[in-house]
């Protein structure tokens, strides 16, 4: 192998690394951040959730006790969320502000004050 | 005492107001002058929320406001036809011996109203939790419909299932039963929800509403009767009105008004305040009713 040769390898594979670290850079930069929320009686945790506007997330949810759903109408989202399942909503906020979000599958006696808050800022 | 002469007299009497509701704002229009002619001038009492079990500082006197409805109820100068609880009969609990122990109280209060064609719906605290088994063993099925001198009403269930749904059973019962009735028929449905997005934000919404809705719609005169919400709203849904009613525990803000969905305070100065029960008339040749708002108590 010539010196150009060798030369053209070394930038060839340098260049490859640099492609792949920044494919991975960029894979990691646009998965949605992921927020876990447990809905458990007759609570959501964490009951105040912040995202930036524009951001998209993934919420993430489990109920360990009981069948359980999760509403926020402003942004017309909702899903079920089933003991020994996970459930995922992704969105992507485009509006600022502060909105209610709440169980919608009636879960017990406290059912009537499991609520939360979608802090978008 | 005609009903006119007994709605003067209720206002002169300051116990109630009364406003005529209609989805047609006014008379039958010609061509349903038939239909509204069948139609027989009388009153229905529609109580709702009446949460018995609750105990909390939004009504120290939980446990004698439904008694004292009960009491002004039988204390009308006319008694209505018949009487119908719209849901939320007992407040909930996760004990079902508990749930059965609450109904039966509640159902030897009512017992003491003087009309005896009582009606009752299920709201989400009475059948939830159990899919409205303990309901349907004191008071029966949960949706039925029935007719009253030229009016077909229609109870709808949208509590049983806890995700607040009339489910694709009862919808496509709710349309064999609409099939027997003509397009001019006056219908009146009753049910605990909103069947409309009234405020999903609190809750305040049936997820499959629209559908029932949207069965509703080919029908001339509809007019829908419900609670849940815990003060009285009107609202169209196209020509079909919807039309809620106060509880007998304690009042709710108005949507929105407030971050929380909580109970409006207790106001010792002017107690039961929000709260109250209805009067219902129907009357020939109208397309809409006459709704009087009375008191718990009167002042």
């Amino acid at each position: 192998m010539t010196v150009d040769s060798r030369r053209r390898s070394v930038l060839a594979a340098g260049g490859a690394l640099m492609l792949s670290s920044l494919a991975a850079f960029r894979s990691a930069a646009s998965a949605p951040r992921v927020i876990r929320v447990v809905a458990r009686k007759f609570e959501f945790v964490p009951g105040e959730i912040h995202v930036k506007r524009g951001e998209t997330v993934t919420l993430q949810f489990e109920a360990p006790e009981v069948p359980m759903g999760f509403n926020l109408a402003d942004f017309k989202l909702r899903t079920d969320i089933v003991p020994g399942k996970l459930a995922a909503l992704e969105f992507r906020p485009e509006k600022a502000g502060s909105f209610t979000f709440l169980c919608d599958v009636f879960c017990g006696s406290g059912h009537e004050d499991m609520s939360g808050t979608l802090i978008v800022s | 005492m005609s009903p006119f002469d007994r709605r003067q007299f209720l206002q002169l009497a300051g116990v109630g107001s009364a406003v005529f509701v209609s989805g047609l704002a006014g008379a039958a229009r010609a061509a349903d002058a038939a239909s509204m002619g069948k139609v027989e001038d009388f009153f229905f009492v529609q109580l709702s929320d009446c949460h018995w079990g609750f105990e909390g500082a939004p009504n120290p006197d939980a446990r004698g406001t439904l008694p004292k409805a009960i009491a002004a109820v039988n204390a009308l100068t006319q008694a209505p036809d018949f009487v119908i609880f719209t849901g939320d009969l007992t407040h909930t609990t996760d004990d079902p011996q508990e749930r059965r122990k609450r109904m039966t109280e509640f159902r030897q209060i009512v017992s003491e109203l003087k009309v005896k064609n009582v009606k009752f719906v299920p709201g989400e605290h009475d059948a939830a939790l159990d899919q409205g088994k303990a309901f349907k063993e004191f008071f029966g099925a949960t949706n039925y419909s029935f007719e009253h001198k030229g009016v077909h009403f229609i109870v709808l269930d949208n509590v049983s299932d806890p995700a607040a749904q009339l489910g694709d059973t009862q919808l496509a019962w709710l349309a064999d039963d609409l099939k027997t009735q003509a397009r001019d028929a006056r219908i009146v449905v009753f049910a605990h929800r909103p069947l409309f997005d009234l405020y999903p934000q609190w809750d305040w919404a049936t997820r499959d509403g629209a559908k029932a809705v949207a069965l509703l719609m080919p029908y001339d005169h509809v007019t829908v009767f419900y609670g849940h919400i815990h003060q009285e709203h009107h609202q169209m849904t196209g020509h079909i009105a919807h039309h809620s009613a106060k509880s007998l525990i304690f009042a709710l803000p108005v949507a929105g008004s407030q971050p929380k969905r909580t109970p409006v305070p207790w106001d010792a100065a002017q107690p039961y305040r929000g709260l109250g029960f209805r009067e219902i008339e129907a009357q020939p040749g109208q397309a809409g009713y006459v709704v009087t708002e009375m008191p718990v108590q009167k002042a």
